[in-house]
């Protein structure tokens, strides 16, 4: 018999996490982040339910700081699976213009991500969430379920997880408490872009390498993505090749300089890169616990 | 350092990635979990495996320097643990309290590796980190040899099948390298593994200090008398057995697949042999047979499914399949059965109560099930089997496994994913427990229950009201019996067929083999519910006044009965009221210790979360708590034409 490849039962065990999910749950919801986990996410679901378009919808918790290019790609993704896309903005940041310059990247994530994430699932009365994120990502992470418990206030208590044996998921739940379910665990950022390759899944340009406006800040280079970016004075946005690693809010966002415009370019790019892929996300430098904190708090 | 690996792998990078990515699609996984205590280095060994593949990148290396400053316990030098040392929590403790998972890759393969604890509570995240597992590495401090817990770690790997064991003798520089205490240590170890008798068919001794990397990534030069492989040459080239091509088919269905009127598909993971259009199969547990006609997919049809992979079959002829059967091969189908022995796991730090309702996990499906009084318990430290009454919190036992209806199985020994299945508490829905199926011990023979015509509905239209269980709690003396009693009376006097099943009918009957220990209790109380599931499927609506202390046994109770025709009626009488009232005189017995178990003294009542009805007694006399409940069944639409 041909044994499987080491991708192929990446892709066996995600599909029967999707479907198990699925089965034993009331009102699933796939959290739609736009990103390269989230186009893989998405494409498994699609295999997974085919001929049937998955049954449930894309969750977008917008902060209206995203890429322009990202917004494209969501409007796409949606348009070729024939899911329904939920977009949600937290009114009270939209009330109150929470943005990354005057408020900064701790409040601003705070605001539009973590509190309008909770506010979406209540709304629409989720009972189990999809997201993306891998094992491989961050340290405390690498001890995550594959379905992970959130208290009716969407807390996540790590010293009393649910042991995870075999195949078998438990997945029973009270009233009120929701599943966060992540398909990709086992997944590793190479496997994520091997997989994009050999199955040509799209994603956002914007990993690709091309010309475009940059200002360096603080050490990192922030595209000027649209008009509402704050130039500092002194502040010119200069051409550049580059392409980004992560994708998140366009000021939050550092970008790489990099003449990869093909996925084999930048896989080589990555394989011999010396610094993991949260690098470029601002959030994760306050401290090394940092993300284990935001967790419990109830961030994704 | 290294050089086995990545120097040749980094060279096609830069060279030709076309063809370093056409290589590494090709890769094959391996999953193996590491068993050992922080004292014998386990995460120092992990950490400095993923330091070794060049799995850790400048920021992360830059990280771990200053951590290794800050909480570091090796002075100046790299503290490879606090790689995988996640949670904060347990850096402060500074044990590794739960399963990690980490990944690496070389030119050959990719691994997953579980990283457990060895701290002898924890037994339940070593016995999960296996699960998943094709090979364990098991370390040893060379200066302490094989211990307590070695031997404990290498009977949980054979309990979940691994064939595989790597005994990773560590800290061999502090005995000086010394190829006589390896010598000794792997004898003693090889021993100990024959007389265990279980699924570890190979072992392979590395001498190892993961500290300094010796016989990590290529061959140590403090150890010229090891002529074998070093860690990850032997982790890289070890082979797995796949399941073998002639290995009949099994596939729980997980999810029907139905986009339209004209597809019928099923969709479910592989999980034995494979597949192909035209194979003819069975279907479990309705013994329905067909032969497969496409195997669907995004990509279009699929010649053939193998193990492991998730697929969407569908098939030649219309047969009713829902989720949690099991197609499996016509000519080798899985068993079916509703009993079995089993070995079971006890994660939960409530014991088992023998006899219990739980719910039991297996393929697609969970049922209801129950489990014995251990045969016997295994002290995993001696192997020796103990007489017990219960499992407690990491103990493994043998017991029989019930279910309330028959599943389609193997033997754990032959199908790894077919023979597992996890034990579900009801009411705080954690997973209690973890077993493999030795085999069936009685063999159900496609038992089907007949469709009767005359059904419940049929009966509710000629008794011109609805079925339902008026299920009466509360402590001995609160009043059940006597509202129960005015209750039947008001419903006869409507015209309503009742019944009332009490003590006096009850325990000197059907139950008098019972007693009031809590396992006796939980019997008295599921027969209970079996006798008012029938009375209610006859068409009756059926009194119960019953102390019935414990919310699991009320819930299976009401498990038992459809929706809306359970109705749960809380008679709240303090304990001081109904002690000061003792109308036998039994709370003085209890109180003098005359009378054990009693219910309120020496034994627990379990209140009713939100019952349907909370009847006050102190505030409520009886005849007007009746009339409530008399007045609840009216406006839930149950007395039909009797209202």
């Amino acid at each position: 018999m041909p044994s499987l490849t080491h991708l192929q039962r990446l892709e066996a065990e995600s599909i029967d996490i999707l479907r198990e999910a699925v089965a034993e749950s009331q009102r699933p919801v796939m959290l739609y982040s736009i990103g390269k986990d989230s186009s893989v996410m998405l494409h498994l679901a699609r295999k997974a339910f085919y001929p049937s378009r998955p049954p449930f919808p894309l969750l977008h918790v917008d902060t209206t700081w995203k890429f322009r290019d990202m917004y494209a790609m969501r409007e796409r993704a949606a348009r070729e699976s024939g899911m329904e896309l939920i977009v949600h903005k937290n009114p009270e940041a939209e009330a109150l213009g929470i943005n990354p310059f005057t408020h900064g990247s701790a409040k601003h994530t705070d605001m539009w991500k973590t509190q309008g994430l909770k506010q979406a699932l209540d709304l629409h009365r989720f009972d189990l969430a999809f997201g993306g994120a891998r094992r491989d990502e961050e340290k405390s992470r690498a001890k995550e379920r594959v379905f992970s418990f959130r208290s009716a206030q969407h807390q996540w208590d790590p010293k009393n997880q649910r042991p995870e044996l075999w195949r078998l998921y438990n997945t029973r739940k009270n009233p009120g408490e929701s599943i966060r379910v992540f398909p990709l665990s086992n997944w590793t950022e190479l496997d994520i872009w091997q997989y994009i390759h050999l199955e040509d899944i799209p994603i956002v340009p914007l990993y690709l390498a091309a010309e475009r406006p940059v200002v360096e800040r603080d050490g990192m280079l922030i595209m000027v993505d649209d008009e509402r970016f704050p130039l500092r004075s002194g502040e010119t946005p200069k051409n550049k090749s580059v392409r980004f690693r992560t994708l998140g809010c366009y000021p939050l966002s550092g970008a790489i300089e990099s003449t990869a415009a093909t996925l084999p370019a930048i896989i080589q790019e990555m394989l011999l890169a010396t610094t993991t892929e949260r690098q470029g996300r601002l959030i994760d430098h306050d401290s090394s616990a940092s993300m284990e904190k935001k967790k419990a708090e109830g961030y994704f | 350092m290294n050089t086995a690996f990545q120097s040749t792998d980094r060279a096609l990078i830069e060279t030709d990635i076309e063809q370093y990515l056409r290589t590494h699609e090709n890769k094959s996984l391996l999953r193996f979990i590491t068993c050992g205590s922080v004292d014998d280095g386990k995460s120092t060994l992990i950490g400095r495996m993923l330091y070794e593949a060049k799995a850790l990148l400048d920021d992360q290396m830059s990280t771990l320097d200053a951590d290794s400053k800050k909480h570091g316990t090796q002075g100046d030098e790299l503290d490879f643990a606090l790689l995988v040392d996640g949670l904060s929590a347990e850096r402060e403790q500074g044990i590794t309290i739960d399963v990690a998972y980490r990944f690496f890759s070389t030119d050959k393969r990719k691994f997953i590796v579980a990283d457990t604890p060895g701290h002898e509570q924890y037994t339940r995240n070593m016995v999960t980190g296996a699960s998943t597992a094709d090979l364990a590495v098991i370390l040893i401090d060379a200066r302490k040899g094989v211990l307590t817990q070695t031997r404990r770690h290498s009977y949980l790997v054979s309990l979940v099948g691994i064939k595989h064991v790597v005994l990773a003798v560590n800290k061999l520089d502090l005995v000086g390298y010394s190829e006589q205490v390896f010598n000794e240590i792997d004898r003693e170890y090889r021993a100990f593994i024959e007389r265990l008798d279980g699924s570890i068919e190979r072992v392979t001794s590395i001498p190892m200090a993961a500290l300094r990397g010796d016989n990590i990534a290529e061959a140590s030069t403090n150890t010229p008398w090891y002529t074998g492989p070093n860690l990850l040459e032997f982790l890289e080239n070890v082979e797995i057995a796949a399941s073998s091509t002639n290995a009949p088919l099994r596939m729980p269905v997980q999810w029907v697949n139905r986009p339209n009127l004209d597809f019928r598909g099923f969709s479910g993971r592989i999980l034995g042999g494979s597949v192909k259009p035209g194979d003819a199969i069975r279907v479990l547990p309705s013994g329905k047979t067909s032969t497969v006609a496409r195997i669907v997919s995004l990509d279009g049809d699929k010649a053939q499914g193998v193990s492991g992979e998730s697929v969407t079959l569908t098939l030649a002829d219309e047969i009713d399949i829902s989720r949690g059967d099991v197609i499996s091969s016509a000519h080798d189908p899985a068993g079916l059965a509703d009993q079995f022995e089993a070995t079971i796991a006890w994660l939960d730090e409530t014991p088992m109560l023998p006899g219990r309702a739980y719910l039991v996990k297996t393929g697609a499906s969970t049922v209801g099930g129950s489990i014995s009084k251990p045969k016997y318990v295994v002290e995993v430290n001696t192997l020796d089997r103990l007489v017990a009454k219960t499992l407690n919190v990491n103990e493994v036992g043998v017991c029989t496994l019930t279910l309330d209806r028959a599943i389609a199985f193997d033997p754990y020994a032959d199908n790894r994913d077919m023979g597992s299945f996890i034990v579900i508490d009801r009411l705080s829905n954690h997973t209690i427990a973890a077993g493999t199926i030795h085999f069936a011990l009685r063999r159900s023979q496609n038992i089907h229950w007949q469709a009767l015509e005359v059904d419940k509905a049929a009966r509710a239209r000629l008794n011109g009201h609805k079925p339902c269980v008026l299920w009466f709690t509360g402590l001995s003396g609160s009043g059940k019996s006597t509202i129960a009693n005015l209750v039947e009376r008001k419903l006869h006097a409507l015209g309503v067929r009742t019944y009332l099943l009490d003590g006096d009918n009850v325990r000197h009957g059907l139950n008098k083999d019972l007693g009031f220990t809590a396992p006796d209790r939980i019997e008295n109380i599921r027969r209970i519910g079996e006798v008012a599931k029938l009375m209610v499927d006859a068409g009756l609506i059926v009194l119960t006044a019953f102390i019935s202390p414990f919310r699991s046994e009320r819930k299976l109770a009401r498990d038992m009965v459809g929706a809306g025709e359970f109705v749960e009626i809380f008679v709240d009488t303090s304990l001081a009221v109904v002690e000061a009232r003792d109308p036998k005189g039994l709370y003085k017995k209890a109180r003098r210790g005359e009378l054990k178990n009693f219910t309120g003294i020496d034994s627990p009542y379990e209140a009713p979360d939100a019952p349907e009805l909370h009847l006050e007694t102190e505030k409520l006399n009886a005849e007007a708590a009746a009339d409530s409940i008399v007045a609840e069944l009216r406006a839930r639409g149950v007395l039909g034409l009797h209202a």
